[in-house]
């Protein structure tokens, strides 16, 4: 969870750093509240994309989101009142440790992912303000900062390429990007990327489900 | 700074990251069960889709000239040691982001 405090705090830095001080990243940790995307939503305003530009990156970069719901949509089925926050705030972070917590017996599972939903959105909201406060009152060399995103998305491949022994999913999206981003540039490989992702796996779905229970033996 | 337009541009991204956290609830609503192509590609995609954001991230650098993407390589290397080593997710993006900082601000100048 911590680790919210400190992705906010560079991602207030870099926000401010940009020209986009303090009300503007506190506004998007609270609406936006997506991680990455929020990195990417910088780079957005300060090359001045279109809205349809910014519409259809955030439907790429947070696509993966929709998996996450799936994947909820049994263990938040009785959440009551509290249920649209928890879609709301349903982010990488929230979403392993609500997932490792539902495997957990004997926790009442309802208060629990309630409490590390507001306490994942505090904390990035804190990181934020602490990060663009940093950053408007001393002034050092902050080239490099952005950085972090790069390092939180092969942390998280590495965590996740740990956790399974079937890594054909992980090549796949390897491999389609690189060969996307060779024939469409590096401006709009996104979409050709997810379309060629969901073809290989759906039409290799054999293949790869192979990989699981070979995965599984070992 | 065009005001408006960041306002809209910042309101266009919340509202789309909202929507597609809010589409799976609204679309399998439990009453129906869940196509088994969707949980099959629930299980599958979000290893394939984070490969695609590292490479997503390396995207904007040239291999062809100077300093030829070495202080990218070096940081991302750094970070997946680290995290072999401590597995701590914290330590490998502070210290990733660190030796990348270093790098490109004190070595490769």
């Amino acid at each position: 969870m911590a680790g919210y405090l400190v992705l906010g705090f560079g991602f207030g830095i870099i926000s401010e750093k940009s020209g986009y001080g303090i009300l503007w990243a506190l506004a998007m940790s609270v609406f936006i509240y997506a991680g990455s995307m929020q990195y990417v939503t910088v780079s957005l305003l300060t090359s001045g994309a279109s809205l349809i530009a910014s519409a259809l990156t955030t439907l790429m970069v947070n696509a993966r989101h929709l998996f996450y719901g799936i994947t909820m949509i049994e263990p938040y089925k009785n959440m009551g009142a509290a249920k649209p926050y928890l879609i709301f705030g349903l982010t990488d972070e929230t979403y392993s440790l609500v997932c490792t917590g539902e495997a957990r017996d004997g926790i009442d599972f309802k208060r629990y992912s309630l409490l590390v939903t507001v306490f994942d959105h505090i904390y990035w909201i804190v990181g934020t303000l602490l990060g663009a406060l940093v950053g408007s009152l001393i002034s050092f060399n902050t080239a490099g900062v952005d950085f972090a995103m790069t390092a939180l998305f092969i942390t998280v491949f590495v965590e996740q390429w740990k956790s399974t022994k079937n890594h054909i999913p992980a090549i796949v999206g390897v491999l389609s990007s690189v060969i996307c981003l060779l024939i469409f540039g590096a401006d709009r490989f996104l979409i050709p990327t997810m379309i060629l992702i969901s073809l290989v796996l759906s039409l290799g779905r054999r293949f790869v489900e192979r990989g699981e229970r070979g995965g599984a033996a070992k | 700074m065009n005001y408006i337009h960041s306002v809209a541009l910042i309101a266009v991204v919340a509202l789309v990251t909202i929507a597609l956290r809010f589409l799976p609830f609204a679309v399998f609503n439990g009453k129906r069960k869940t196509p088994e192509i969707v949980t099959y590609l629930g299980r599958v995609l979000p290893f394939a889709i984070m490969g695609m954001l590292v490479i997503y991230c390396y995207k904007g650098i040239s291999f062809l000239s100077s300093p030829f993407g070495i202080p990218e390589l070096i940081a991302g290397a750094g970070v997946v040691v680290l995290h072999l080593i401590k597995r701590n997710t914290l330590l490998s993006i502070v210290g990733g982001t660190v030796i990348y900082m270093l790098l490109i601000q004190l070595v490769f100048v």
